[in-house]
C-alpha cells in the first residue's frame, strides 16, 4: 500500500506559532497549531506561504518532524541557510504568537505507517532528519517491534538535531540501531567520522536487508546515499527519497 | 494575509514577469525524484510508442539518434517551487517522432513511461504542435543520469514532474489516467501559471 488519503483540495490555512526552540546553532524547531488540522502520515510535509505587505509571496516546503498525534499541533525544524529567503526569516523574525500560512499535509510516497512494516532503514543528511524523526517517533508508538536502523550524517556533534532524544532512543530501544557520522569533527566514542561510505553501509545492513529504505537530505547527499544503498544490494524499488535541494550542478 | 515582518527577496522586475506564482528563481539545477537514480545502458535503451497496449513503433538508441534533432530553450518550473530560466535542451520533437512512426495521435490522452516504473499523464495536445520533445542533451552535453539521462521527456510549459526522466515510451490512452504523482495527490494537468500543484488547485 502506498498513497495516503489526500483531501480533495489542499486549502491554505493559518497556524499559530506556539513554541520555538534552538535545536542546534543553525536549526530551530517550531511548534505550529493550524486552525483546522485533520492529521497526517509520518514522512509528509507542509507548504508554507509568506506574504509581504505589497502582496509578494514566497512558498517553501517543510517536513513534519513530530509523530501523528491528537495534539492538533505539528513540529517543524528549519535550518537557516545563509543567503536564504525563507529559512532566515524563520530564524530571525518569527516569534511565538505569530500567525503563518500553510497547507498540507503533502506527499504520498515518502511516508511510513504500520501496515508498510519493516525492517526499515532511514538515512538522514542534516535537516533531512526531520521526516525520518517523524517516522521513528511514530514507529516507537505504533510498532516498536519493527526493526529500524537510522543513519544520521551531521557536520559536528552540536549540529545533531534532537540529539538528546536520539541518543536516548538508541540506548532504550532494543529494535533500534542509530549510527551517527560527523563530517567535520573527529569522531567521539561510539560515533563515526567522515562521509557515509560502504563501511558505514555494511554496519547499517549488518542485521540484514531492509524491506524499505528512506533517504532524505540535500540533493547531493541523497544521490550519494541512494547510490551506496543500491551498491550494497538493496533493491531499487524499496528505496524512497526526498531531495531538499542545494545542488550545484 | 500579510505575514508579520516579511518583506521577501523579490526577483528583479524583468524576472518577475517570467516567474509563475509561488515560484522563485534558481541558478542551480535541483532534482526531484521519488527514488534513487537509475543507470540506463545505451545498448539496453529503447523508446516505444503504444496505442493502448499495442506497440506501434520502437527505436533503439542508435535508431533514435538518426531522427531529426532540434534545440529547445525554455524556462522550467518545478512544483517544489524553483524555476530556472533559459534551460537549453536538444532532442527529437514529439511531432517528428509521430511522423517517423507514420501515425496521427490516436487518442487525446498520453501516459509517459520511464525505465524506473515512473509514469505521468499529459494531454496529447500538450505534446504536439512544437510544444514537447524527448530530450537527449542539456547545454550541449548528454543529459546526466540524475537529470534523467540518457533521455527525458521535456514538456516545459507544465510543472517539471510532467517531464518524465529516464523516459522509455509514450502510451496513448482512451481516458486521462493519472501517473505516479497524480495518483498521490498532485494535479492531473499541472499548469504553473494557474498554480495547479495539487488535486483541486
Ligand atoms: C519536500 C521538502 C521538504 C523540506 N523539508 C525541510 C525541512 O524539514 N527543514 C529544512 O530546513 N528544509 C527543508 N526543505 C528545504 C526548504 O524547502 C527550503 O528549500 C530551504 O529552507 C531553503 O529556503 P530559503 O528560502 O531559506 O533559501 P533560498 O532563498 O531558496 O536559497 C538560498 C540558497 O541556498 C541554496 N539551497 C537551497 N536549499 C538548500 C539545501 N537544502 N542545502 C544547501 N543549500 C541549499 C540555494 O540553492 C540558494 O543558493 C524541504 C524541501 C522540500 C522539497
Amino acid at each position: 500500500m502506498d498513497g495516503s488519503a489526500q483531501p480533495k483540495r489542499l486549502l491554505w490555512q493559518e497556524a499559530v506559532i506556539e513554541a520555538i526552540h534552538a535545536e542546534t546553532p543553525t536549526v530551530k524547531s517550531f511548534r505550529l497549531r493550524p486552525d483546522s488540522w485533520t492529521g497526517f502520515t509520518a514522512g509528509q510535509h507542509v507548504d508554507i506561504r509568506l506574504t509581504a505587505p505589497d502582496g509578494y509571496q514566497a512558498q517553501r516546503s517543510y517536513s513534519i518532524g513530530s509523530a501523528p498525534d491528537a495534539s492538533g499541533t505539528i513540529e517543524l525544524a528549519i535550518e537557516a541557510l545563509p543567503d536564504g529567503e525563507v529559512s532566515p526569516f524563520f530564524h530571525d523574525v518569527v516569534e511565538v504568537g505569530d500567525r503563518i500560512e500553510l497547507r498540507g499535509p503533502i506527499g504520498g510516497h515518502f511516508i511510513w505507517d504500520r501496515p508498510l512494516g519493516g525492517p526499515i532503514l532511514l538515512i538522514a543528511g542534516g535537516s533531512g532528519l526531520v521526516p525520518l524523526m517523524s517516522i521513528l517517533r511514530h514507529r516507537a508508538v505504533v510498532a516498536p517491534e519493527v526493526p529500524a536502523v537510522l543513519v544520521v550524517s551531521a557536520r559536528r556533534y552540536d549540529d545533531l538535531i534532537w540529539r538528546t532524544e536520539l541518543l536516548r532512543r538508541a540506548a532504550e530501544d532494543p529494535n533500534l540501531k542509530v549510527i551517527v557520522t560527523l563530517t567535520r569533527e573527529q569522531a567521539r566514542p561510539g560515533l563515526r567520522f567522515g562521509r557515509i561510505d560502504m563501511g558505514l553501509m555494511a554496519d547499517a545492513l549488518a542485521g540484514g536487508l531492509p524491506a524499505l529504505t528512506y533517504v532524505c537530505g540535500s540533493t547531493p547527499f541523497v544521490e550519494a546515499a541512494a547510490n551506496l544503498v543500491l551498491a550494497a544490494g538493496v533493491p531499487f524499488e524499496s528505496v524512497r527519497t526526498e531531495r531538499y535541494g542545494g545542488s550545484k550542478v | 494575509m500579510a505575514t508579520r515582518g516579511f518583506f521577501g527577496k523579490r526577483p528583479s522586475e524583468g524576472e518577475s514577469g517570467r516567474l509563475p506564482p509561488g515560484q522563485y528563481l534558481t541558478e542551480d539545477f535541483p532534482v526531484l525524484s521519488a527514488g534513487p537514480t537509475p543507470r540506463v545502458d545505451l545498448d539496453k535503451w529503447s523508446f516505444t510508442l503504444k496505442d493502448g497496449v499495442r506497440p506501434v513503433a520502437r527505436w533503439t538508441w542508435d535508431e533514435f539518434a538518426k531522427l531529426p534533432h532540434v534545440k529547445l530553450t525554455r524556462d522550467i518550473h518545478c512544483v517544489t517551487k524553483w524555476s530556472k530560466f533559459n534551460t537549453a535542451w536538444s532532442g527529437v520533437m514529439i511531432d517528428d517522432i509521430l511522423a517517423e512512426a507514420g501515425i496521427d495521435p490516436p487518442t487525446a490522452f498520453t501516459l509517459a513511461h520511464s525505465f524506473d516504473g515512473y509514469t505521468t499523464n499529459v494531454p496529447t495536445a500538450d505534446l504536439i504542435g512544437g510544444k514537447a520533445m524527448v530530450a537527449t542533451a542539456y547545454e550541449g552535453k548528454p543529459i546526466t543520469p540524475d537529470h534523467g539521462g540518457p533521455a527525458r521527456l521535456l514538456v516545459p510549459h507544465l510543472y517539471f514532474w510532467k517531464s518524465a526522466k529516464w523516459v522509455n515510451g509514450l502510451q496513448f490512452t482512451q481516458r486521462d489516467e493519472g501517473g505516479f504523482w497524480e495518483l498521490r495527490g498532485y494535479h492531473m494537468y499541472g499548469d504553473p501559471w494557474r498554480e495547479q500543484r495539487f488535486t483541486g488547485d
